[in-house]
């Protein structure tokens, strides 16, 4: 009886905040990818992609490869960060919707590492090896390493520190 | 009448569904008693360890990663996640009283962490002895004399 409310429950709630992200207005800079400060966000994607990681923006990847993520959480670049079916199908909603609607490279497969998009090789051309391999930076995933606002979604020029 | 009687009826239950639901908050002991009660259901039960949940915690399991190559060999201190350099908040309640409050986030994190430690799933003598050894960390690191 009481699993039954649950679900019911969670199947509402999903439904209420796929009718609510529905209902927001397109007023933000999706298709801006220079480094603005993003504005769209949902209380599961920073919290469950955001536990292992900065969450990362939508708009880095078409919704292609966001799919492709969240169809392989089981066996995500190594590590398991499966979901529960409420949680991933509204994740997924959400990350598809705010995805990059830019035409991407078209390749056999939808990319899944934002590092491996031209976007990202073009923003980062700049930053030397010595960079990355820096044990306070570890790699390109560690946005937070340099970009100290990304927690809030802000990877703008003027809050980018590069740690020595 | 029936009417009547049945709306506030239909109200109510769909209420405390709802009161119930955000987060079925529960004290660390209460879990550990339903880890507990599967242990015993398995054959070979032999109660938990404090020292055997530890051991299991500091030690790799045929993959590249222990539960302290994130969490440190300090459940009560901050870890950080060894791939992204994420930081992870305090295991230890001790430390950190969300934790062990949310049986739904401690299957999750049991399942995806025992998948990347072990290549399986723990068995619940495993949980319950890191369970155990978790619940009796003091804040400074030490443990509990009980």
């Amino acid at each position: 009886m009481l699993f039954d409310y649950r679900s019911s429950f969670l199947l509402f709630a999903a439904v209420a905040l796929l009718g609510g992200m529905m209902s927001v207005a397109h007023a933000d800079d999706d298709d801006d990818e220079s480094g603005h400060k993003s504005v769209v966000s949902n209380a599961k994607w920073q919290a469950e992609c955001g536990s292992c990681h900065v969450a990362f923006p939508p708009r880095l990847l078409p919704a292609e490869s966001w799919r492709a993520m969240m169809s392989g959480l089981d066996k995500h670049f190594g590590n398991d960060a499966s979901l529960e079916a409420p949680d991933e199908l509204e994740i997924s909603a959400f990350l598809e919707k705010h995805a990059s609607k830019r035409k991407h490279e078209s390749t056999a497969k939808p990319l899944l590492r934002i590092t491996e998009t031209r976007w990202f090789t073009r923003e980062h051309r700049e930053v030397a090896e010595s960079v990355w391999n820096n044990p306070k930076v570890k790699g390109p995933a560690n946005c937070a390493a340099c970009h100290i606002q990304a927690e809030s979604g802000d990877y703008r020029e003027r809050n980018i520190k590069v740690p020595r | 009448m029936s009417r009547l009687i049945s709306i506030p009826g239909i109200l109510f239950a769909a209420f405390a569904g709802l009161a119930v639901q955000p987060a079925v908050a529960e004290t660390p002991s209460q879990i550990l008693a339903s880890v507990e009660s599967s242990a015993k259901a398995a054959p070979g039960s032999k109660g938990f360890s404090a020292a055997r949940g530890e051991q299991f915690f500091r030690t790799t399991h045929g993959n590249d990663w222990s539960c302290a190559s994130c969490h440190t060999d300090n459940p009560a201190a901050t870890g950080k996640h060894a791939k992204t350099n994420k930081v992870i908040q305090p295991l230890a309640p001790s430390a950190n009283p969300e934790r062990v409050t949310d049986p739904a986030k401690v299957a999750k994190w049991f399942k995806r962490n025992c998948n990347d430690v072990l290549g399986r799933v723990c068995t619940p003598q495993e949980q319950g002895d890191v369970l155990v050894y978790l619940l009796g960390i003091k804040k400074w690191g030490g443990h509990h004399v009980v």
